[in-house]
């Protein structure tokens, strides 16, 4: 009898305690809670040290929870809007954009300092739900000296993608779960043509195409250009700054880029960030906006992001213009489009690749 | 005689009052009620409601036609495999025969995502992906239910039957043949259907070695809720799962024959006398053992090696997924252990109280008894991502705006914990003896009280043994969690899916580090809480 | 023409038969007479084959069959609880035996009536086995194990456990079908007036197992 009592108020202990470890303290200005995708850092970085900065001088603690790839965080946020898993999102970009709006996932602000961005930019999200905060392009990424290890011309266009001698060298994201696998799906949709992409894909199923379901996979784990990286793959979708991210990690340094972008296969992506709607501490996450799209945090996103900065007045370091290319006709689709066709596109996607 | 017939049925002097049994049902009832009746009928209602695209069915019948010849295909394997086993552990007594059996029954209780992983770990890489290691899995996880159902009839089986048969000139093979196979048909069937369900609707085992080209129907409708954010299509995809397993279930009940065949006679299991018996034996018993023992082996070898290399790496960088400097995976499994183990603890308290107060109301009153004992059992009916769907779709307004609490995951365990508990306590409970009852009345206690000193004292074995099996279900339970889960809470098995998305070798043997950890973490509550209900039993 | 020549037996350590010698000759009858569990049962069976004998011989007409297996030795057994085939009628069950030989269906058919009829159960073919009562599922038992025409029938406490009325029929029964068939027969019992009115020679446990 009495061990049964003590295991039941051992029980309840542990109830009370386990409520109360995910409540928020009390009393202090509210810590809050920025939700992100899985490249983005959450300590060590100049980035980081930016976001303290920000702590130091508002005193609002900032915690940043890692979602997943962009896919999975845009999904979670629509399940659970209105209730979301944090206080501002990051990164939710022009692809999937769309697909968050409807889901009305976010909470309309316009950020003090908002006439510092890029209006091409902000014209992308009329509504006022998100800021822009970046932007890059995603682009076939190359192995330099693999190509020239094996004495081939590394490919020049989407369509030299289904050629037999590139067979079994491509590495591609799931369009479903993956921002920049989604950016990519949409350039060949804008190359093919409505009716022919299916074809497209198609034969690069047959060319071998690797799919895996995020970013950091792809290009950490399976491209060989990677610093650090055991992959065999030399063609990767990425972005149009990941050589200078290669040369500025480099170890031991070096002056070239080990990798290349094919500038006709690029298309424009641009990330935005906003107040998630339900957020107990809507002050709070305002101000986080404002930060950042300040100065302070834009300048700090090219050597950690490795995109370009929205806010135009940010002054780029030179080893980012020196090794990173913005192609000058990249591939786009008007978000009306996007948003009408996505999940169809991703569905039809699926049944021609994975299945 | 009438006189005396009409006091009896007019009160129940020496029962416990109704009053109370309803106030011990309520709780049970609401629970069952209200978190899982609820989300399903909303998930069904749903389907009416919203128009869901044709997209979701776009090709679901090649979908739906894979989840059924693997589910097939495992069962019959599953049979063929496990028959053997089940019939020398039933028929022969031999040293460690009780341990073999107890051990057959440790896959059917590991986490999905270890069996996942286990299985990623033990096959060769050109089987990833492929239907062939979904269907290795499900066999090595379902042995348990073919020796223990079979066995069971198997045991019964006189071996003086066999032995007319024998005299009457049948050889060996024919007698297994002609009489004992007819014999085991029910049992066969019974296995057979269950086996086929938890092959069906299996979810961590599909999701981690079917890979993204060959999804089952649990796996679409975790994917379309998950990834696609397509909640209405993954609701539509769920309903015509139960559809299809209502189906199964309702033709299988009817080609069951009911067996009501007497057997008398000896059936106790025998040494094995000659060189051919013992020969059998042995093998049985070595190839068994291999079969449990060989997954296992290869998850915790796997662990300590990092890109070909023997290394401790896995295990001292659990602190951290970092794959850059500073980025890592978000997921920290030094914290997701810990999640793990809150909810476990959580998990545990509910499906503890509930089934508690569920058992002594089912055993108060047969006849409503027998309705909540199924209304409890549902759950383990209805696959866990649906109940996970169910419960997200149903809790996102006021007043039940519950999606985003914490206890909402532990809960779902409980609810898949709490039949098990009850099992557990109606066992002990109707083991009871009246005249204990009548004892305690005749020396003054009041029906509640007589209910409180010997029912609740009985049941305080089996409910420590019914803590930990709850406790163990949480932990592993993957299907209704990745549902639920919430980004910087994950528990353990989120954490080890994935980890095991990744193709870095650091990840994938950090991932198989974790889950030895949960296969060690299951493993010691099995057999604690299994010694406790033994004792329970025996007392 | 039946031989045991010095059988021993042991469960875990226990020595249940222990150098047991016996003969039986064609046509007798004979009835081992001892009390329960003392081994009579692990007799029969080392004699039908049912169990290897630690060490010893049996041999059937001069042919040494210790090493052979049951359902080639020929010897038909009636077990004290039935062992009819549950999923199995009547009619099978009487057939079973002859069916494993491998005669011809009809001869089977020929066979199950007329034996069925012996043991007074005629038009019994049909029948569910579990529906007949205790004295009709022992006839059945030993019309089925006639059947297949054995060389030699052992019977283990055949009427052991009917009422009075029913046992005393049916050791009539069995007395004059055992007689009419001319059996040779083996039957153990701890009943001195059931071995006194079925066997033409008694042999007592305690001589052929001295304690």
């Amino acid at each position: 009898m009495k061990r049964f009592l003590a295991v039941a108020a051992v029980a309840g202990l542990a109830v009370l305690t386990a409520g109360c470890g995910s409540d928020a303290a009390s009393g202090k200005p509210a810590a809050i809670t920025l939700v992100a995708y899985d490249s983005f850092p959450t300590e060590k970085t100049s980035l980081n040290d930016a976001l303290d900065e920000f702590t130091k001088s508002t005193g609002i603690p900032v915690k940043i929870v890692i979602a997943g790839d962009a896919g999975t965080m845009v999904t979670k946020a629509k399940l659970t809007a209105g209730n979301p898993e944090g206080d501002v999102m990051w990164g939710v970009d022009n692809t999937l954009l769309s697909s968050a709006i409807d889901g009305k996932v976010f909470s309309k602000y316009q950020p003090n300092g908002a006439n510092a961005i890029d209006t091409t930019l902000t014209a992308l999200a009329p509504g006022h739900e998100v800021t822009p905060v970046d932007f890059g392009d995603v682009c076939i990424n190359y192995d330099i000296e693999w190509f020239r290890s094996h004495n081939l011309q590394p490919p020049g266009s989407l369509d030299d993608l289904t050629k037999p001698e590139y067979k079994d060298l491509l590495v591609v994201e799931n369009p479903s779960t993956s921002s920049p696998g989604l950016a990519f799906l949409l350039a060949t949709i804008d190359n093919s043509g409505d009716k022919g992409w299916q074809d497209y894909w198609k034969a690069l199923r047959a060319n071998g195409v690797e799919v895996v379901d995020g970013w950091t996979t792809a290009y950490d784990d399976e491209f060989s250009g990677a610093a650090g990286s055991t992959g065999s793959k030399p063609l990767v979708v990425s972005y149009g700054s990941s050589p200078p991210a290669e040369v500025i990690f480099a170890d031991p340094p070096r002056t070239d880029a080990p990798t290349a972008v094919v500038d006709s296969t690029c298309f424009r992506q641009v990330e935005f960030a906003g107040v998630l709607r339900g957020t107990d501490h809507e002050g709070e996450a305002r101000k986080l906006v404002d930060f950042l799209i300040s100065s302070r945090f834009q300048k700090e996103l090219p050597l950690n992001l490795f995109v370009y900065p929205a806010r135009t007045d940010t002054t780029l370091p030179a080893e980012f213009t020196k090794y990173s290319v913005v192609p000058t006709n990249p591939y786009t689709m008007d978000p009306a489009e996007i948003a009408a066709n996505r999940e169809q596109w991703q569905d039809e996607w699926t049944d021609i690749v994975l299945r | 005689m009438d006189r005396h017939r009409a006091a009896l049925s007019r009160g129940r002097p020496n029962q416990v009052p109704r009053w109370f049994v309803a106030l011990v049902a309520a709780a049970p009832v609401l629970f069952v009620t209200v978190f899982y009746a609820w989300p399903v009928a909303t998930l069904l209602w749903s389907t009416l409601d919203d128009a869901a695209t044709g997209s979701p069915f776009r090709h679901i019948a090649g979908i739906v036609w894979f989840t059924v010849w693997q589910a097939a295909l495992s069962t019959a394997l599953t049979l063929a495999v496990g028959v053997l086993p089940a019939y020398v552990l039933a028929r022969y007594s031999f040293r460690g025969r009780r341990l073999l059996t107890a051990a057959t029954l440790v896959p059917f209780v590991l986490p999905t995502v270890v069996v996942g992983a286990a299985f990623i770990a033990l096959l060769p890489d050109s089987w990833h992906g492929t239907p062939r290691a979904m269907i290795a899995a499900h066999v090595f996880f379902n042995i348990a239910v073919v020796v223990r159902l079979v066995g069971s009839m198997i045991a019964l089986i006189p071996h003086d039957l066999v032995g007319a048969a024998r005299t009457l000139g049948a050889s060996p093979m024919k007698a297994a043949r002609l009489i004992v196979l007819p014999l085991l048909r029910p049992a066969l069937w019974s296995a057979a259907v269950v086996v086929f369900l938890f092959s069906f609707t299996s979810f961590g085992v599909a999701k981690l070695l079917g890979g993204p080209t060959n999804p089952t129907l649990e796996v679409e409708i975790a994917r379309r809720a998950t990834q696609l954010g397509d909640v209405a299509g993954a609701a539509a995809l769920s309903v015509l799962q139960l559809v299809l397993l209502a189906v199964v279930i309702v033709w299988t009940s009817r080609r069951q024959r009911r067996s009501s065949v007497e057997l008398q006679g000896a059936a106790a299991p025998r040494r094995p006398r000659g060189r051919s018996q013992r020969r059998l034996v042995v093998c049985v018993c070595a190839a068994t053992v291999a079969i449990i023992a060989l997954p296992m082996v290869a998850l915790v070898t796997r662990s300590f090696r990092v890109a070909g290399d023997w290394s401790m790496s896995a295990w001292t960088k659990l602190g951290t997924t970092e794959v850059r400097p500073g980025a890592g995976l978000g997921v920290d499994p030094l914290a997701s252990i810990a999640t793990s183990l809150r909810f476990a603890i959580v998990a545990a308290a509910i499906a503890t109280v509930v089934g508690f107060l569920a058992a002594a109301a089912i055993n108060a009153s047969p006849r409503a008894g027998r309705v909540l004992d199924a209304g409890l059992m549902l759950p383990l009916a209805t696959s866990a991502v649906t109940i996970g769907l169910g419960m997200l779709i149903t809790f996102d307004t006021w007043p039940v705006d519950w999606r985003a609490r914490w206890w909402l995951v532990p809960l779902g365990h409980a609810l898949v914990a709490v039949p098990f508990v009850v099992r557990a306590l109606l066992g002990v409970l109707r083991a009871i003896p009246a005249d204990l009852r009548a004892a305690a009345a005749t020396l003054g206690a009041s029906p509640i009280r007589t209910w409180w000193e010997v029912d609740a004292r009985a049941m305080r074995r089996p409910l420590l043994a019914g803590v930990g099996f709850s406790a163990a279900i949480s932990l592993g339970e993957f299907g209704a969690t990745t549902i639920l889960t919430r980004s910087g809470t994950e528990t353990l098995p989120i954490a080890i899916g994935r980890l095991l998305g990744r193709a870095g070798a650091l990840p994938q043997a950090q991932a198989f580090a974790m889950a030895t950890i949960l296969l060690l973490l299951t493993t010691v509550l099995v057999v604690a809480s299994g010694v406790h209900e033994r004792a329970g039993i025996d007392a | 023409m039946l031989d045991v020549i010095g059988v021993s037996v042991a469960f875990d350590g226990r020595q249940v038969l222990d150098d047991l010698s016996m003969h039986v000759d064609r046509g007798e009858v004979v009835a081992v007479l001892g009390a329960s569990g003392a081994g009579k049962s692990t007799l029969l069976r080392v004699i039908a084959g049912l169990l290897t004998p630690d060490a010893g011989r049996v041999l059937l007409e001069g042919v040494d069959i210790t090493d052979r297996p049951s359902h080639l030795r020929r010897i038909g057994m009636i077990f004290q609880d039935e062992q009819l085939f549950p999923h199995l009628d009547v009619a099978a069950n009487v057939g079973f035996g002859p069916r494993m030989s491998g005669w011809p269906a009809p001869r089977i058919a020929t066979r199950v009536e007329e034996l069925l009829d012996v043991v007074g159960l005629g038009g019994f073919g049909e029948r569910r086995v579990d529906r007949l009562s205790g004295g009709e599922k022992k006839r059945v038992a030993l019309a089925r194990s006639l059947a297949p025409e054995p060389a030699l029938l052992l019977l283990d406490e055949p009427l052991t456990g009917l009422d009075r009325e029913l046992h005393d029929r049916l050791i009539v029964e069995l007395h004059d079908v055992l007689r009419a068939t001319g059996t040779t027969a083996v039957l153990v019992s701890h009943d001195a007036d059931e071995a006194a009115a079925l066997a033409s020679r008694i042999l007592y446990w305690t001589d052929l197992q001295p304690v």
